[in-house]
């Protein structure tokens, strides 16, 4: 994992000295809340529903056990004893007072750890793969470019007004996007040419919110070399040419649109041949430092005898493995994702206890290593198999051993009007809602892969528009509302949900799920076909027949 | 035809706590919505406004929240998110809920 050098240290503690300092005028009047808000919101400092709101940064949802127990520590000292992963693979404490948050930023900076840029206009903390450096499937581990990223974006002089906020994200695995990739600003993807050599793929254009995209393929190989000063290019032509009049016209999804990806092709080729020279190869020697940083952990080899028996003995264990577990790179380990998503509970949230609790099996099992998916889950990315039942043993005591990973419910839902100010309606209740449904229901297995993203707004933290089942919470005449999207795809294969029809009430919404799962259930060929194939083959209208039985019968 | 005018409190963050307040019939600051003044005349509304936004050291982002008059005559909220303003999240017992 990457390591703060003496610059990195010293960068942070002079930017938490001066918004310390921000902070303090600011209580004493000296700065207004017109003059304030900026500079707190690129410290992740936003003003909520029912208190201020820290945004951290969790650099490519790379964490520590030491970063993890930090994070318990700032739940516990500064906020109501929890925190809330994010669709970003950021964390958020939902209740800090003012005058805390220098003394939260400095306890963060204690282990490498900082909410910059986790807000404002600016190019935002950098994702990627959760399972980057320990998916069978990946070229190579997209970590040390996302951390050349962050600290290329960071406080970067070009880029700290930009027309609107801007989101990286960066995969090793073109094959098996877990990233979202083509649902961002910019999209990497790290392949490999014919000649063996290791490039990237930029995808340009994408983004959620009220006018979602799928991102377009701006350069298909961008060497090692050129990378830094290719990104800078695009971003630069963005800056300039993205429309600062109309804020909701304003992301480079909309100016590739607008535009054409031809035309952003040329100039960002005429910009990149412009700056490329400056770049002298000071990047390339960092990333090559960076990379050492994230050198594989010392493998193990070891008897699996013991897991192979309790795999056997316990059917909880093994329905555990069955839908927890992912393939690692190498043999006898796996990657364990632990879910946050246990029926009725809050997606995402995790106590101080519970921090500990995954940080302490990672320190003891997992080679020091966490990482948080936008998928709001933590990944123990290197266990080796012979841990397996103790680690269990563990997650079960702290009750974190829901095994529900890729199933209904393990649902993405932002905070919602429960927290956001910006939000026309729930989103947690109705994901503890249908998680408890067909938890009752005992069919979640049965029913197979099959994603449900829910926003309680337009502006789609929740990632509504591509889930297998989108659910968007709107406010319609001062009530709750929710519609329906489905067929979308977060992955390589991406694409945007397609409406339903009319919406549903908030007592409507869960049993109205409930009938597109007896659609599916009752079309399927057989348990093999996933959901998202069901609905390929047979098409929206095949069930809109479940979702509005009513128009069926009136039909009839 | 301007649409007529509804009954409103006037509310905001508190500066320091970031949690939500009212304003009393003193000009003081409540966090109970019950204790709020219910403003029933557009021009006092506006004027009230103003006097919350200028307490900057107070209040951040001031405005004007519909309300009506519950059945005891104290405020009340008519829309659900000032229903969430007045109570806390519905996932968790956190907030004013818990602190009444």
């Amino acid at each position: 994992m990457y390591q703060y050098n003496e610059f990195d240290s010293a960068f942070l503690a002079e930017r938490n000295r001066q918004f310390r300092a921000q902070v303090e005028r600011r209580i004493d009047g000296s700065l207004t809340e017109d003059e304030f808000r900026p500079l707190r919101l690129m410290n992740g400092l936003y003003l909520q529903l029912h208190a201020y709101m820290l945004r951290v940064a969790i650099p490519y949802g790379t964490l520590s056990s030491d970063q993890m127990d930090t994070l318990a520590v700032l739940a516990e000292k500064w906020d109501k004893g929890y925190g809330h992963f994010t669709t970003r693979q950021n964390i958020q404490y939902n209740w800090p007072k003012l005058k805390d948050v220098p003394d939260m930023l400095d306890e963060l900076a204690k282990v490498n750890m900082h909410a910059i840029q986790t807000s404002g206009n600016t190019i935002r903390n950098v994702t990627a793969d959760h399972f980057s450096g320990a998916a069978a499937d990946e070229v190579a581990d997209p970590r040390p470019i996302a951390e050349l990223i962050r600290q290329w974006s960071t406080d970067h002089p070009e880029f700290q007004a930009l027309p609107r906020k801007f989101k990286i994200a960066v995969s090793g695995a073109i094959n098996n996007d877990r990233a979202v990739i083509k649902a961002h600003d910019i999209g990497i993807y790290i392949v490999e040419n014919d000649a063996g050599e290791l490039g990237y793929q930029i995808v340009v254009g994408g983004g959620l919110g009220r006018t979602p995209m799928i991102g377009k393929v701006l350069k298909d190989f961008v060497t090692q070399e050129d990378l830094l000063s290719y990104l800078e290019a695009t971003v630069s032509v963005w800056n300039l040419l993205g429309r600062r009049d109309n804020k909701y016209k304003a992301r480079i999804k909309i100016t590739v649109h607008e535009h054409g990806i031809e035309e952003i092709q040329r100039r960002v080729e005429e910009r990149f041949a412009l700056i490329r020279p400056t770049f002298q190869g000071f990047d390339v020697k960092l990333l090559e430092e960076i990379k050492e940083h994230f050198a594989s952990p010392a493998f193990r080899s070891a008897s699996t005898d013991a897991y192979e028996a309790a795999y056997n003995a316990d059917p909880l264990f093994r329905s555990w493995v069955d839908t927890n577990l992912a393939a690692h790179k190498q043999d006898d380990y796996a990657i364990v994702t632990i879910s946050l998503k246990k029926h009725g509970a809050t997606p995402g949230d995790a106590s101080a206890a519970q921090m500990r609790v995954m940080a302490d099996i990672a320190r003891n099992y997992a080679h020091n290593e966490l990482r948080i998916s936008h998928e709001q889950n933590v990944i123990l990315p290197h266990v080796h198999k012979s841990d397996l039942p103790d680690i269990y043993a563990a997650l079960k005591e702290a009750d974190l051993h829901t095994a529900n990973i890729g199933l209904i419910s393990d649902i993405i839902a932002c905070p919602g009007m429960d927290y956001c100010a910006l939000a026309t309606a729930r989103s947690i209740p109705v994901a503890e809602q249908i998680a408890e449904r067909f938890d009752e229901l005992k069919i979640e297995h049965d029913i197979g892969h099959v994603q449900i993203k829910i926003s309680g707004c337009i502006n789609a933290c929740g990632h509504h528009h591509v889930g297998h089942i989108g659910i968007l919470g709107l406010d319609r005449a001062g009530v709750e509302n929710y519609q329906i999207t489905l067929g979308g795809d977060a992955t390589n294969t991406a694409a945007v949900g397609q409406r339903v029809g009319p919406g549903f009430a908030y007592d409507e919404i869960v049993p109205a799920i409930e009938r597109i799962i007896e659609g599916y259930l009752e079309m399927r060929e057989s348990a093999d076909e996933t959901f998202i194939e069901t609905y390929r083959r047979v098409g929206l209208d095949a069930f809109k027949g479940y979702i509005y039985p009513e128009a069926r019968a009136n039909a009839a | 035809m301007a649409r007529a005018f509804t009954p409103k409190v006037v509310t905001a963050n508190h500066l320091l706590e970031g949690d939500v307040i009212y304003m009393t019939a003193s000009g003081d600051w409540t966090r109970d919505l019950a204790e709020a003044e219910l403003l029933t005349d557009e021009a006092v509304a506006d004027e009230r406004l103003i006097a919350a936004q200028q307490q900057t050291a107070v209040t951040v982002g001031a405005y004007l929240a519909d309300a009506i008059a519950g059945d005891d005559g104290r405020p009340a909220p008519t829309h659900f998110r000032e229903e969430f303003r007045r109570t806390g999240p519905s996932n968790y017992f956190h907030g004013k809920q818990a602190e009444a």
